[in-house]
């Protein structure tokens, strides 16, 4: 099967079996930074991305799906020079332990500061509640993407 | 020496973001699967369906057809090399009682072949056509009954022993034994006010770390063999690959890249041996990765059965206690008798007693294997110790808070434990230097309530309740365990920091360039970290024992001060040739801080960037540069005050934790905020054990739950309130006051939350996890009298 989509910006196109998952697609063809947790059936959250903006657990997601669709990974959202909001406030407020799910969590987060500007605890917690994280007790997770709605209000910048 | 002022520390003591955390954020930072992975073949572990069974032949040549195939290894193939697969020291204080595979199997889920090919699905496809004649033989799937005579003996293997001079019996199926006594235990029984007993049962449970194990091998130009593996032990995995597989160290380079946590899972050294073989059999690159399924079943925590018994005055003293112990450490004996006497070692010397009695075995099973799990053993123990207590204190109508504060061990005093209890040998005798367990307690009662919310349930059917209790941990095994760190100086004034120690996302890494930047001036900026590869870094025993801030943390501040002594003297001739200060300044006066090396009168510096660039290329050119190791000859504890609100539904009985208090004294935070994420964390885990956690199987020994559907970890819909009370203290043996603070948090939730239980509905919770099902049982249970 032919796939043509976009990732992270770039127009891409995959040959990829009818049956694979947009998971394996993107890591076969070099995209790391999407990580797994579960024997591909969902329940880890450390494969999310973005498609057309929304979160999406890609392991359970056809590839069929990302056709003609923006797949946004973590990569996309900055770099250790300009970075997210949300990755510096996850590295400011040590959200990052392992590091291991912080890929997922930071789509998921986006996701949710992309439609709710100034989420409460308890939005935070539905939205991130399918990304499983062992080692931060989500604590700092949480306060991390307040920090970041809060500092995303200042400057007004979107992104 | 007095104790330095920690206001004055400039790099110590304050939030640094984690070095490697934003390479995280961005998605940049390599896992072993992110590394290079070229063409590598897939490798796969053949699972035994067979709790206890024996393969009376087994032939591959079906297997080895299938197309794709490139390496099927059965027994036969590989050396008869017994070894144990807990990354501890040498010699290990655990059972040899495993080969990399054996013509037996011992439970559902142990190694049967290895099967190499390229793919996955070709792999099992191959694991399902070996013709394998099974021997089934009767299980042991109850730790009670596997000492009864006639039991099923699951180690009958020629040549298993224990390496260490200690009891070990595997024909009664019993892994490992030990016991200590001091004073009279039988007086204090007879002749107490009030004597109390109680037996309690903790549950098995997995870590979880959200990347299950993996592990890559090639062999690289000189016919070494590499594997990148997520370890939490470089320096044991190469020597263990090196022993089971009858090959040299020196053939074998291990290299820990960034690991998706290890929590004690990998700290098992499992299936590098497995990978090295498959890349030595087929000379290719290999790659295997654990399913979560697999995971489930690889280490798990040991579910111990703990007996408390003791002896009490009326006003709350105590006499004395024994504590009996049932390990049942699965079908390896991996960890057994080091876990089970963490059991004592960890959590009776927290209070005062003159008379104390210890006795312990850890039994084989045909159920998973134990290993090491955060808290090793003083998770299970505590839980038994803290409601054990809280009924004691109930009986002698003392506040379960005022009864810890009379009795909890102070600073200046030792405990008879210490020296009794070691790894398999006496323990090393210690007295507390620092504890600020008091405030703790103080503060954690206060931030909770105590006072005014405890006792008070409530008329609805969900009744609120208030449980507390205390822990204390180690720091580093003493006298045994070594780190080792290495420092040398770059022409900019940066400094490159190589260390055996593995940072499994603890920031491990960071903490050690804080302490190192810390002694030569500088920031974390100026140190580049690179740490765990057994070809370019120094030695370290690992992650492992609350170890790493304390023991390699230690060695890092030592190879500091070495650099230091070198950079005074170069910046001593510099001052004086270049800068034509007379008479040359004494290289001990001049004082190392914001990148610069002053002299003692503060008016004249030079900038490490001169010093380094003087020692590199200008005169009396030399590398600047030390490495320092550590031992250790003492394990301090960190303490800790838990409390915990809970709501008990008596409709449904389940439980929710509403607000959860941690109190906790590691000395100086080297990093408050990751010692606040290793609190939080660790409770967090801890609390999910408590809850939810549970392996369920079925009659033939086989896990029946091993997916997060079925298994249920803790997700951040189940969060309760969480207070978070760092409580500094100086402990004068850790660098600039440091103990650790990793483990000890995990003990708590179990035995607060049952305490809090019991404030709600007056039911006391003996067995874990304490889903609604156990909760409401006994529930109806009290109400039927």
């Amino acid at each position: 099967m032919r796939l043509q989509t976009r990732i992270n910006g770039q127009p891409r196109t995959f040959e990829c079996e009818p049956t694979a998952t947009l998971f394996e697609v993107l890591r076969t063809n070099g995209f790391k930074s999407v990580k797994q947790g579960c024997d591909r059936e969902g329940t880890c959250g450390a494969c999310t991305v973005l498609l057309d903006g929304k979160s999406a657990l890609s392991c359970i997601t056809p590839a069929a799906k990302a056709e003609g669709r923006e797949v946004t990974l973590v990569e996309a959202l900055g770099t250790p020079a300009d970075p997210h909001p949300l990755q510096k406030a996850f590295v400011d407020a040590g959200a990052v332990q392992c590091g291991y799910c912080t890929p997922g969590m930071l789509l998921a987060s986006k996701a949710l500061l992309d439609t709710v500007k100034d989420p409460s605890d308890e939005q935070i917690a539905d939205a991130l509640s399918g990304n499983l994280c062992r080692c931060t007790g989500y604590v700092k997770i949480t306060e991390a993407v307040k920090n970041a709605a809060a500092t995303m209000a200042k400057s007004g910048v979107r992104r | 020496m007095s104790a330095p002022d920690p206001k004055d520390f400039k790099v110590v003591g304050k939030s640094v973001a984690k070095i490697d955390a934003m390479g995280m954020a961005c998605g940049l930072d390599q896992y072993v699967a992110d590394l290079d992975t070229g063409d590598a073949l897939c490798g796969y572990i053949v699972p035994s369906p067979h709790a206890h069974a024996r393969m009376k032949s087994i032939d591959a040549s079906r297997a080895k057809a299938i197309p794709g195939v490139h390496a099927v290894i059965t027994w036969k193939d590989l050396p008869r090399n017994l070894h144990t697969t807990a990354g501890q020291g040498f010699v290990e204080p655990s059972p040899y009682d495993s080969y990399v595979l054996d013509e037996k199997v011992r439970f559902v889920g142990d190694k049967v072949a290895l099967i190499v090919a390229d793919t996955r699905e070709i792999a099992e496809a191959a694991g399902k056509a070996l013709q394998i004649d099974w021997e089934v033989l009767p299980a042991v799937l109850d730790a009670d009954k596997a000492m009864d005579p006639g039991a099923p003996v699951i180690h009958d293997e020629p040549g298993a022993h224990m390496p260490i001079p200690v009891p070990y019996d595997p024909k009664k199926n019993m892994a490992a034994s030990a016991s200590m006594g001091v004073g009279d235990m039988a007086k204090v029984l007879s002749g107490s006010h009030l004597t109390h007993r109680q037996t309690f049962r903790t549950h098995y449970a997995q870590h979880c770390p959200i990347e299950p194990h993996v592990c890559m091998g090639w062999l690289d130009p000189r016919d070494r063999v590499v594997l990148a593996t997520s370890t939490q032990v470089p320096f044991h995995a190469r020597r263990i690959t090196a022993q089971a597989l009858g090959i040299p160290v020196k053939r074998v380079r291990v290299i820990k890249p960034r690991i998706g946590g290890g929590f004690g899972a990998k700290q098992e050294v499992m299936v590098e041996q497995c990978v090295a073989a498959m890349v030595l059999a087929t000379r290719r690159k290999v790659l295997l990765q654990m399913t979560r399924a697999e995971e489930f079943v690889s280490r798990a925590r040991h579910p111990i059965k703990v007996t408390m018994e003791g002896g009490f005055n009326q006003d709350g003293t105590v006499n004395g206690m024994r504590m009996e112990v049932l390990s049942n450490t699965g079908a390896y004996g991996s960890h057994a008798l080091t876990v089970m006497c963490n059991c004592g070692s960890k959590v009776l010397p927290l209070y005062r007693m003159k008379n104390v009695a210890f006795d312990a075995k850890a039994v084989y099973t045909n159920l998973p294997v134990g290993g090491a799990y955060r808290g090793y053993g003083a998770t299970q123990a505590a839980f038994a110790m803290e409601v054990f207590l809280d009924e004691v204190a109930e009986k002698l109508k003392i506040d379960p808070v005022e009864f810890r504060r009379r009795n909890h061990i102070q600073p200046g005093e030792g405990s008879p434990v210490f020296a009794a209890l070691g790894e398999g040998k006496p323990g090393v005798e210690q007295k507390i230097g620092s504890c600020g367990l008091a405030q703790c307690i103080e503060l954690g009662a206060k931030a909770i309530g105590w006072t005014e919310k405890r006792g008070h349930p409530g008329d609805g059917p969900k009744k609120r309740g208030l449980g507390m209790c205390t822990l204390m941990q180690g720091s580093s095994i003493p006298e045994i365990d070594m780190a080792a760190v290495a420092l040398k100086m770059n022409d900019d004034g940066s400094f490159n920091l190589t260390a055996g120690a593995t940072d499994l996302g603890t920031g491990s890494d960071t903490v050690l360039a804080q302490i190192a930047a810390e002694v030569l001036g500088v920031t974390v900026d100026d140190m580049i970290v690179n740490s765990s590869d057994t070809d370019l870094t120094p030695f370290d025993v690992g992650a492992y024992a609350s170890s790493t801030t304390y023991l390699s943390g230690e060695a890092a501040r030592k190879a500091a001060l070495d650099v230091a002594l070198q950079i005074r003297e170069v910046a001593a001739d510099y001052l004086t040739e270049v800068m034509k200060i007379e008479p040359r300044p004494d290289p001990a006066r001049l004082t190392l801080r914001e990148g610069k090396v002053f002299t003692a009168d503060g008016q004249h510096s030079v900038t490490l960037g001169q010093v380094g660039l003087r020692s590199l290329y200008e005169r009396d050119q030399h590398q600047i540069a030390a490495h320092a190791s550590a031992i250790s000859k003492k394990s301090p504890p960190p303490f800790s005050a838990h409390f915990a609100e809970v709501e008990v539904d008596t409709e449904t009985g389940k439980v929710r934790v509403v607000k959860y208090v941690t109190a906790i004294d590691c000395g100086t935070a080297i990093n408050p905020k990751l010692a606040e994420g290793q609190v939080e964390g660790a409770v967090v885990n801890g609390l999910s054990y408590a809850l939810t956690e549970e392996y369920l199987f079925d009659e033939s020994g086989r896990m029946r739950n091993p997916n997060f559907n079925d298994y249920k970890i803790l997700s951040t819909l189940d969060m309760p309130q969480m207070v978070t009370l760092m409580i500094p203290t100086y402990e004068e043996t850790g660098p600039y006051g440091a103990k650790s603070v990793s483990e000890i948090c995990i003990n708590g939730p179990c035995p607060a939350i049952s305490n809090a239980i019991y404030d709600a509905v007056g039911v006391r919770l003996h067995d874990t996890p304490f889903t609604p099902e156990r909760v409401l049982k006994a529930i109806r249970g009290a109400q039927k009298g």
